[in-house]
């Protein structure tokens, strides 16, 4: 048995212990930092970035303080990309996610084992603002999907910028789903926002960045996903016992990719791509631009489409070069459109609809039929009942 | 590929009507009454093929559903809580059915039990906006699943027969 003194003692030591370590953190957090400096001196965490206004890159690299990016989805792509956004010196970060850090996430980058358990937005934002104590944060840890959350999300979009009341200036899409990304497309068709999608595939070995500007370019819903065609047989690809693997260096890649195109975009340099698809097997870039659907499945997007040609129609003229346009034609593939696994072939024959033009090395992901008369399909009887019989009705069973 | 089974079944299913979803008002009640008027249907076709395998209810507003389901093997029946949310990008966008007590028991499932669906789904489902609702989202998606991934938890001992995810 440990005596009291020797208890005592022990308690003395872990006390200043916990103080040493203590004031070590304390002297890492920096004070904030109010005017970006281009000084070259090992304090200033800015003086590599505002050298690029010196070499003639960027004209005013300290707008970026200016901009408020949100990031949906922090796991493999998006904790990555609110770190790059972080170090970059932007000025305020919306994060939504609602899962939390796992032991099984430790394969990709940013989240540490000790943070198992905790929200990753919670993790994500503790990491940041140790990172830099510049940058505002407002995280979330919901499901955008839901009714519920889906309101708060949009009104957040529409109010959450810098200043309270104006929208952020960009959405980047980090979700790993099909029901995320739609939901982000519908906030941003109805806001009329733009956004940055991105994605890698389910085997890891490929991805995409899709800049978004609703009614100018091709929104989410206007066509089936686009897939990265990489010359694995996708008929053979094996799925037994798993869900999706994930590779740290695709994920980095298109994190890359969508951070690059942010700041071209945000600070006006450069290039920004409209769809830059990466297959990592093949080392293959493929890149071009969308033109939204005129029959696209939302009708804010139809809007959205309508409202760009009148500010077209009443812009002066102004010759751009060369940008090349592809525009989505009915066409009968044409495309060796490879259906993913496990379709069959009736449902490849009638699978014949809208396919948009693309560019070598991309293919949709499935094709959907023009809406056909229903003929003798048996679809549910009018009925008299109300919903609560029919609740009941089902209760009953 | 959907098998024979499963194909007869689901061409039993009514097919839905109204493009609506949670965010559609008086629309959306109606697709509900639709959602409902279907799923009854489908409960009542496996009943009389003796294939009776799951219930379900949802709130009021129809966009939080939950209920059982089951499987029969080797005589002896697993049962399962069900549950998932209505997304407002439904119906181009399918349920996620959730086993939440699986959850971590299989690598074929996403965070919170979502089971993870074959390739065919997502185009299937796709083409067939919006006529396919929640009873088809059954058939084709958990239906499929537990037939493949209950037999298998229970050969690796992972479930046992009193239907109750134990830790092994
Ligand atoms: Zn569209």
């Amino acid at each position: 048995m440990a005596t009291i003194e020797s208890l005592q003692k022990k308690i003395k030591e872990l006390e200043a212990q916990l103080q040493k370590e203590r004031n070590e953190k304390q002297q890492i957090n920096r004070p904030k930092i109010t005017q970006m400096s281009s000084e070259v001196v090992d304090s200033n965490p800015y003086s590599r970035l505002m050298a690029l206004k010196r070499m003639g890159i960027v004209d005013n690299y300290e707008k970026i303080r200016e901009y408020t990016v949100a990031v949906v989805g922090v796991g493999g792509v998006g904790s990555v990309t609110a770190e790059m956004l972080t170090r970059c010196g932007i000025g305020k970060l919306l994060l939504f996610d609602y899962d939390k850090v796992e032991l099984a996430n430790m394969n990709r980058l940013f989240y540490q084992p000790h943070q198992a358990g905790m929200s990753k937005v919670e993790a994500a934002e503790k990491t940041l603002k140790e990172i830099n104590p510049d940058v505002e944060f407002e995280v979330y840890n919901y499901n955008i999907t839901t009714m519920d959350n889906f309101n708060h999300f949009m009104e957040r979009i529409k109010n959450g910028g810098l200043k309270e009341g104006e929208p952020v200036n960009l959405v980047l899409s980090c979700v790993d789903n099909f029901e995320a990304r739609m939901t982000i497309n519908t906030a941003c068709n109805e806001l009329g926002q733009n956004w940055i999608e991105s994605g890698v595939s389910e085997n890891a070995v490929s991805g995409h960045i899709q800049f978004i500007i609703p009614g100018e370019t091709s929104c989410f819903a206007c066509a089936p996903p686009l897939v990265v065609a990489t010359k694995t047989d996708e008929k053979t690809l094996k799925r037994e016992g798993v869900c999706a693997a994930s590779l740290p260096t695709t994920m980095a890649v298109v994190a890359g990719f969508l951070v690059q195109n942010t700041l071209k975009y945000l600070l006006g340099f450069g290039d920004v791509t409209y769809y830059l698809g990466y297959n990592a097997l093949q080392d293959y870039f493929p890149s071009m631009t969308l033109r939204p659907n005129p029959q696209c499945d939302d009708n804010y997007c139809k809007k959205q489409q309508q409202a760009f040609q009148i500010k077209e129609a009443t812009k002066p003229k102004v010759e751009k070069t060369e940008e090349k346009v592809e525009e989505i034609v009915h066409d009968d593939n044409v495309w060796e459109i490879q259906l993913v696994s496990e379709t069959t072939e009736d449902e490849l024959r009638e699978a014949d609809g809208q396919v948009p033009n693309l560019v070598e090395g991309l293919k949709v992901a499935y094709t959907t039929p023009a809406p056909t008369q229903a003929s003798n399909e048996k679809t549910v009887d009018s009925t008299e009942k109300s919903l609560d019989e029919l609740m009941k009705e089902m209760q009953g069973l | 590929m959907v098998d024979e089974a499963t194909k007869r079944s689901l061409a039993q299913i009514p097919l839905l009507k109204t493009k609506a979803g949670p965010r559609d008002g008086e629309l959306w009640v109606t697709r509900l009454k639709e959602e409902y008027q279907s799923l009854i249907k489908y409960v009542q076709n496996n009943k009389e093929s003796d294939n009776d395998w799951f219930r379900l209810e949802s709130n009021k507003e129809g966009t939080r559903w939950f209920g059982k389901c089951w499987y029969i093997h080797e005589l002896l029946k697993y049962e399962f809580d069900v549950e998932f949310d209505i997304p407002i990008t439904y119906p181009t966008t399918a349920p996620e059915i959730a086993l939440p007590e699986l959850d971590g028991k299989t690598a074929k499932m996403y965070r919170g039990g979502k089971i993870c669906l074959t390739d065919h789904f997502k185009p299937l489902w796709a083409r067939n906006v919006p006529k396919f609702g929640i009873a088809h989202a059954m058939s084709l998606g958990l239906g499929p699943w537990l037939a493949v991934e209950i037999p298998d938890l229970i050969q690796k001992e992972i479930i046992s027969h009193k239907g109750r995810a134990d830790e092994k």
